[in-house]
């Protein structure tokens, strides 16, 4: 009886699995096939990479995304930080303020801050392209940046800061020195999740760009509608990326707990 | 440690700008009908009157709710075993399986749902393998099923992270003790495991429902151009037909029904825990 619901068990996971990885599969295969079709396979080239790395606007698709994916890490993970300080800092209502305003990009559905940001943009009278789509990343990764920095700073000692200004440090000092150091953890997992939050982005981003500025996301959207490999190419490069980031921080700080657990 | 306050400040700006005034902005649209600029305000019911007065845009919402609500009853059940047998797998083989039920969702979702077209086409690799097989082929792309698959596919690791993270929060003793009380492996999964991973798949059905609502790129792709849910009737009204009233109003509605389905989804949650304390 135990033994058949195991590999019932062990069959059911092996679906689930192929479910979730066989298009990513079938992306970096047909990458590699020779003809335009994405049913047949007739031969393995890299004529489709070439393709793609000759395709100016799919070049410039890639360096929007990566551009505006690390300015929108960068920025708002010093802004998310330093708000999140300040706030554990602050009376509860503004800080309970802050974070209810801070759950509407979260709990809200994406195509409704979409569309609000499109029209705020409007409003304003900016043009719509690489500037308001950075901005837009920056005002969505803010939020899961402080919630990820958030409980550190709860689990941090208040006495700690005080014991540093009390032995003469500046209040800057203490800051870089002793609060910044104790909540890393925190703050390069916020990093981690804006970086491929905005990486990853259509739904914002398809709303307040304009001026034939795009992301791959957009660019993969608009091209769908024609069976074009290059997509494929691109996709694979976007995948390898990601995974290849995603096991390294995932697998090395497992590795080097086992590793130290196997050396006691 | 005072002086550190005034840090969180232009954060407050910020959001006010890009959070505040955009949410109202979407307020003052849908309740206007000539509302373009600022000085030519009139309060207005018209938007809505519109869409609950046409069959066509009821019918489009009708679709989008009940192809969410399927989404998330699937999601369910694939979900939930995956989640306990993840729940209940070793160290290693634990950490391995999370690792690649998080994966894919690190990927991109457009590049994913592409991939998609190709494999669901007539003559893509299920029709060719179902026809080997003496069965088929079967049109599958430009269907609700490629469309719920699309959507279940997107959003099916989320409800599983939460319900295993519920599950691996139990008190596993819990089990023990129901099993010393007499309970079969059924009776003890029905009466304690169950009831205490509820939350998981509560929060779990918001991560999958929210998304599957207002989703419009998943119809778009899977189901073809024809195949419209309330996403995408929203992305024309600001994309392609321009009328921003009647496009904030329709994503009025939409933020409204999904506020009353989380509502309704928490309360039965409650009552059925209420029910368990009485019946103990």
């Amino acid at each position: 009886m135990k033994k058949r619901s195991k590999i019932f068990s062990k069959l059911f996971m092996l679906c689930i699995m192929v479910f979730f990885y066989m298009p990513i599969v079938y992306t970096v295969v047909f990458s590699f096939n020779s003809k335009k079709s994405l049913t047949h396979w007739s031969g393995f080239s890299l004529r489709w990479y070439d393709k793609m790395f000759s395709n100016a606007t799919m070049m410039d698709a890639l360096g929007t995304t990566v551009t505006v994916a690390v300015l929108a890490t960068i920025i708002s993970t010093i802004v998310g930080t330093i708000t999140a300080i300040g706030l554990s800092k602050s009376n509860k209502v503004l800080k309970a303020l802050v974070e209810r305003i801070n759950d509407f990009p979260i709990m809200n559905p994406e195509i409704v801050t979409a569309i609000s940001l499109l029209m705020f943009f409007s409003a304003l009278g900016v043009q719509k392209g690489y500037i308001t789509m950075l901005i837009a990343h920056i005002m969505f990764c803010i939020p899961y940046v402080m919630l990820s920095v958030a409980p550190k700073l709860r689990s941090l000692d208040p006495n700690l800061a005080d014991a540093a200004l009390d032995l003469g440090a500046t209040p800057y000092q203490a800051l870089i020195k002793v609060i910044i150091p104790q909540i890393m953890p925190g703050v390069v997992s916020g990093a981690l999740v804006a970086f491929t939050m905005s990486f990853d982005d259509f739904i914002i981003s398809y709303f307040v760009t304009g001026n034939g500025v795009s992301n791959i996301s957009i660019l993969v959207y608009t091209m769908s509608k024609r069976i074009n490999p290059s997509i494929n190419a691109l996709s694979t490069i976007i995948i390898l990326v990601i995974t290849v980031v995603l096991v390294l921080i995932n697998i090395v700080p497992v590795l080097r707990k086992w590793g130290g657990v196997k050396e006691q | 440690m005072k002086q550190f306050k005034s840090m969180a400040y232009p954060y407050i700006v910020w959001i006010s700008l890009l959070i505040v005034v955009p949410m109202l902005l979407i307020l003052v649209y849908a309740f206007t009908t000539t509302g373009n600029s600022v000085t030519t305000i009139k309060f207005s019911l018209a938007n809505f009157a519109k869409f609950f007065s046409d069959v066509i845009f009821l019918d489009v919402l009708r679709r989008s709710l009940l192809i969410a609500v399927a989404t998330t009853v699937v999601c369910i059940i694939l979900g939930y075993p995956a989640a306990y047998i993840i729940a209940n797998a070793e160290g290693r083989k634990k950490f391995m399986l999370i690792l690649l039920v998080t994966i894919p969702t690190w990927i991109n979702m457009l590049v994913r749902t592409y991939a998609w077209m190709g494999i669901l086409q007539d003559d893509g690799i299920i029709n060719t393998v179902l026809s080997f097989l003496g069965i088929g082929p079967f049109k599958m792309l430009h269907t609700s099923f490629a469309v719920i698959l699309g959507m279940v596919y997107n959003f099916i690791p989320f409800m599983i992270l939460q319900i295993y993270t519920s599950l691996t929060k139990m008190d596993k003793s819990l089990l023990e003790a129901a099993s010393d009380l007499g309970a079969n492996r059924v009776q003890a999964f029905l009466r304690v495991t169950l009831p205490l991973s509820l939350p998981g798949v509560i929060s779990g059905i918001t991560l999958v429902f929210l998304p599957a609502v207002s989703s419009f790129f998943i119809p778009k792709l899977l189901g073809g151009g024809q195949y419209v849910l309330i996403g995408n009737v929203i992305e024309n009204q600001f994309l392609t037909s321009g009328n921003w009233n009647f496009g904030s109003a329709i994503s009025l509605i939409m933020a409204v029904i999904i506020m009353i389905s989380m509502y309704i989804t928490k309360k039965i949650d409650k009552g059925e825990s209420m029910e368990g304390g009485v019946k103990k």
